[in-house]
């Protein structure tokens, strides 16, 4: 859970430094490798693990409720679009395996360029519809649900 | 101080905060705004920010329409059930009628969507894999960054690594935006961001209650440690009303690593025995229902329709076991984990988003097909995007609001020019990822038209203002510098208090005061008094509080932020006379929800000027008509 980072594997690269949510993964200046700084706001997310090069980062669970002796280590190929962990037991019980993809498509191929495609009419800026919409709802043209369309009112009062 | 100030200028849109409501709002607004100006400012890096960082496995608001799977008034009923009454019905059908097309651009740019194909297809399409009535499973480690992208496509610029510590106000017009200040946690440098709106994306907050975990285990939250409560921090300090924020929520989770539950009730079908392998829940109804009244609470109705118990009540429930001295409370997983494929969805679901419950198990060696889990209630947490609805005031939809909930633009606090998105925006509960991206969506196609109207002509933002911000938000470090030399060594002072020293003073004060856990989640007028009092002179000492370098600046903002929070929901709470949410929190003087004096909304404005806070109820609409067309289906 906290994050620590192995002095032998850490070149210093900064990946950690640039991706971690919580500003706790920092470079020492005088070994110029990371560490994590503020274990207590570290949610093991686990994103400087997958951004790590060199497999340098790994967790151990915080000291509070968590026994020594476990690992649970990943690896996140975007280029392969997969994602794989290895869950390892303290008692060596249990070692598992998992796979899971992470994308569908080519890393980052999917999101439109949106200043590349045309403006919005008069009718679709005053309409209720969004970029898309409303084909994107039901993947039909039938318009956004409106209280009329679906027979609603709003009223004050009490309702259960 | 050897800071440099860095302006942007003319921005049309500034993205405050870029998790899922502020990517959605940054992807969307360059259609409408195509040659506008759109910039983000993000405290992390948005390709792991906000509370999706980690990923998830489920998205938890989809309507699934286009399958006839349900309408938008569905899923007003079941957020208005599970809510106790208390949603801004107009705004929770504005963004229930829009979720699906978000989820489907997803599905588009290469989120994997788990696919049911043993449901028949629909429009030449399989349903999506349910994993209840309104969530659909996942591989979603990497939805973040890939939501993340589009809004990449579709900004300007974007200032990762930058604390916004305040919005700027205009002043040739009063109760108007005009931008936002910060500073980059890495230079240090000051920035300053004058536009013409704001969409305020940033986050709930975590870590204002005192967590149940010590140590280093403090990091171990529900909500993410980095969700700063910055979406309240900010908007009270502009004068922007709140709604609801006494609707804090609690969680029943597995013990210590808060690992999620819903995969487990809603598909793996878990269920919940006490200590000694008893149902535990359905003997404390009774006395709840006296509490509550029957329309809230009908177990049997409940049982014949499908109609859900509120989240709120079944916590009750293990909150009394537990109390009854039949803790701890246990998942039964000994069952649904024999089969091996439901067992490795239980890990993968963890590991696509709470890794830390999968250490903790190694840790502990808990395998939940030999033992069944404990759970627990955690801390609180005030929120608006989960099932609770914590947040600013803002417009509905002109289609669909009533007059009281409309001022012009979907989605526009009581600040002009200033928009939510997600946490950010109160009355609605259960948005959960993507009804947060759509609440993005909405801002930044009424923000343009905001613009576009003409609304946003002569902003002035003098260099006073700009300069004073900028003595405010360097000060503690002024006061590290001028207080260190008094004393030896260490982080004891008698002149200022570090950020971690406030925070624990303040997490103390919410638990004991404003209902903690450790206080089993009661209070009372009178302790809501004295906590006030406490409050008062901690934002006395916060003016005092003392950073030794940038990441400590950060840190002393965060908490500020988590204090005008907290002071909210300490006025929202003493406010609402009555037990809404048994198992969220009680009051000791009014265990009894009361539909008379209560059925209404609670809006509270700080003043900017004197931070007296003034307090009032507004209506609460409903959808009528919405009579469930269909038997409600168990899926």
């Amino acid at each position: 859970m906290p994050t620590f980072v192995y002095m032998t594997r850490c070149d210093g690269c900064g990946q950690c430094v640039d991706i971690c949510p919580s500003d706790i993964m920092h470079i020492d200046k005088g070994l110029r490798r990371a560490y994590n700084i503020e274990p207590s706001m570290c949610w093991e997310c686990y994103s400087c693990v997958k951004a790590c090069p060199h497999n340098a980062i790994d967790v151990r669970g915080y000291a509070d409720f968590a026994p020594l002796g476990h690992s649970v280590r990943v690896n996140r190929d975007e280029e392969k679009g997969i994602i794989s962990w290895r869950i390892k037991f303290r008692n060596g019980k249990k070692d598992m395996d998992l796979l899971a993809p992470i994308t569908t498509v080519p890393w980052g191929s999917g999101q439109p360029e949106l200043k590349n495609v045309p403006a919005p009419g008069n009718d679709h800026v005053a309409s209720q519809h969004l970029y898309n919409e409303p084909k994107y709802i039901r993947m039909d043209e039938a318009p956004v649900h409106t209280l009329e369309s679906n027979g609603l009112e709003i009223k004050e009062g009490v309702q259960y | 101080m050897g800071y440099k100030t860095i302006i942007e200028d003319d921005i049309d849109i500034l993205v405050a905060g870029a998790g899922l409501g502020g990517t959605g709002a940054a992807f969307e607004a360059r259609y409408w705004g195509q040659n506008k100006k759109i910039v983000i400012a993000e405290k992390a890096n948005i390709d792991r920010s906000g509370a999706v960082a980690q990923g998830l496995y489920a998205i938890n608001c989809y309507m699934g329409t286009r399958f006839g799977e349900n309408n938008p008034e569905d899923h007003v009923r079941y957020a208005r059930i599970d809510l106790m009454g208390m949603v801004r019905e107009d705004l929770a059908f504005d963004m229930a009628r829009h979720v699906d097309s978000a989820v489907h651009q997803f599905e588009e740019w290469g989120l994997p969507i788990m696919i049911n194909e043993k449901k028949d297809k629909v429009g030449g399409k399989h349903p999506y894999m349910r994993e209840g009535r309104w969530q659909i499973m996942i591989h979603g480690e990497s939805y973040k960054p890939i939501v993340a992208e589009a809004a990449r496509k579709s900004a300007d610029k974007i200032f990762n690594r930058i604390c916004v510590t305040h919005l700027l106000m205009d002043e040739a017009k009063e109760n108007r935006v005009a931008g936002a200040v910060g500073f980059n946690v890495r230079t240090g440098n000051y920035h300053v961001f004058k536009s013409k709106t704001v969409i305020c994306g940033a986050g709930g907050a975590s870590n204002i209650f005192k967590p149940r975990s010590v140590g280093e285990g403090a990091g171990r939250v529900w909500y993410a440690p980095w969700s700063s409560g910055s979406a309240y921090g900010l908007m009270i300090e502009a004068g922007a009303k709140m709604t609801q924020m006494e609707n804090r929520i609690v969680l029943a989770r597995f013990k210590d690593g808060y690992g999620p539950v819903g995969a487990y009730f809603l598909h793996l079908k878990t269920y919940t025995q006490n200590a000694y392998g008893e149902e535990y829940e359905s003997k404390w109804f009774p006395a709840l229902q006296e509490m509550v009244g029957k329309e809230y609470l009908d177990p049997e109705v409940s049982h014949r329709t499908h109609r859900p118990i509120p989240t709120c009540l079944r916590n009750h429930a293990i909150i009394n076991e537990v109390n009854a001295g039949r803790g701890p409370i246990h998942m039964v997983t000994m069952e649904a984990f024999q089969d091996p494929h439901l067992e490795e969805i239980g890990w993968h679901n963890f590991l696509g988003m709470t890794v830390g419950q999968a250490v903790l198990w190694a840790a502990t060696d808990v395998d939940p097909k030999y033992e069944n889990p404990e759970l627990t209630t955690s801390e609180p947490y005030v929120m608006g995007s989960h099932a609770t609805g914590c947040g600013a005031w803002c417009s509905g939809p002109e289609d669909v609001s009533p007059d009281e909930y409309f001022w012009g633009y979907n989605r526009m606090t009581t600040v002009e020019g200033l928009f939510g998105a997600g946490d950010a925006v109160g009355g609605t509960p259960h948005a959960f990822s993507s009804g947060s991206f759509t609440e993005g969506r909405l801002a930044a196609k009424a923000a343009c038209k905001y613009i576009d109207d003409g609304k946003a002509e002569g902003i002035k933002v003098s260099d006073a203002q700009i300069q004073r911000r900028k003595e405010e938000i360097y000060k503690p470090m002024e006061t590290y510098t001028v207080g260190r030399n008094e004393i030896v060594a260490g982080s004891v002072n008698p002149n200022y208090i570090n950020p971690r020293q406030g925070l624990d003073r303040l997490q103390k004060l919410m638990d004991e005061y404003c209902g903690g856990f450790g206080v089993n989640y009661m209070t009372n007028d009178k302790l809501l008094k004295i906590g006030l009092k406490k409050m008062a002179i901690l934002g006395e000492d916060l003016e005092k509080v003392a950073a030794s370098d940038i990441h400590e600046l950060l840190r002393a903002w965060e908490l500020k932020h988590r204090f005008l929070t907290s002071e909210s929901v300490f006025h929202h709470t003493l406010f609402r006379k009555e037990t809404r949410w048994p198992g969220y929190y009680y009051r000791g003087d009014a265990m009894k929800l009361d539909d008379q004096n209560w059925h209404v909304l609670t809006v509270s404005r700080r003043d900017p000027k004197t931070g007296e806070y003034t307090m009032e109820k507004a209506p609460l609409y409903h959808l009528v008509g919405d009579v469930e067309k269909k038997p409600a289906e168990e899926h």
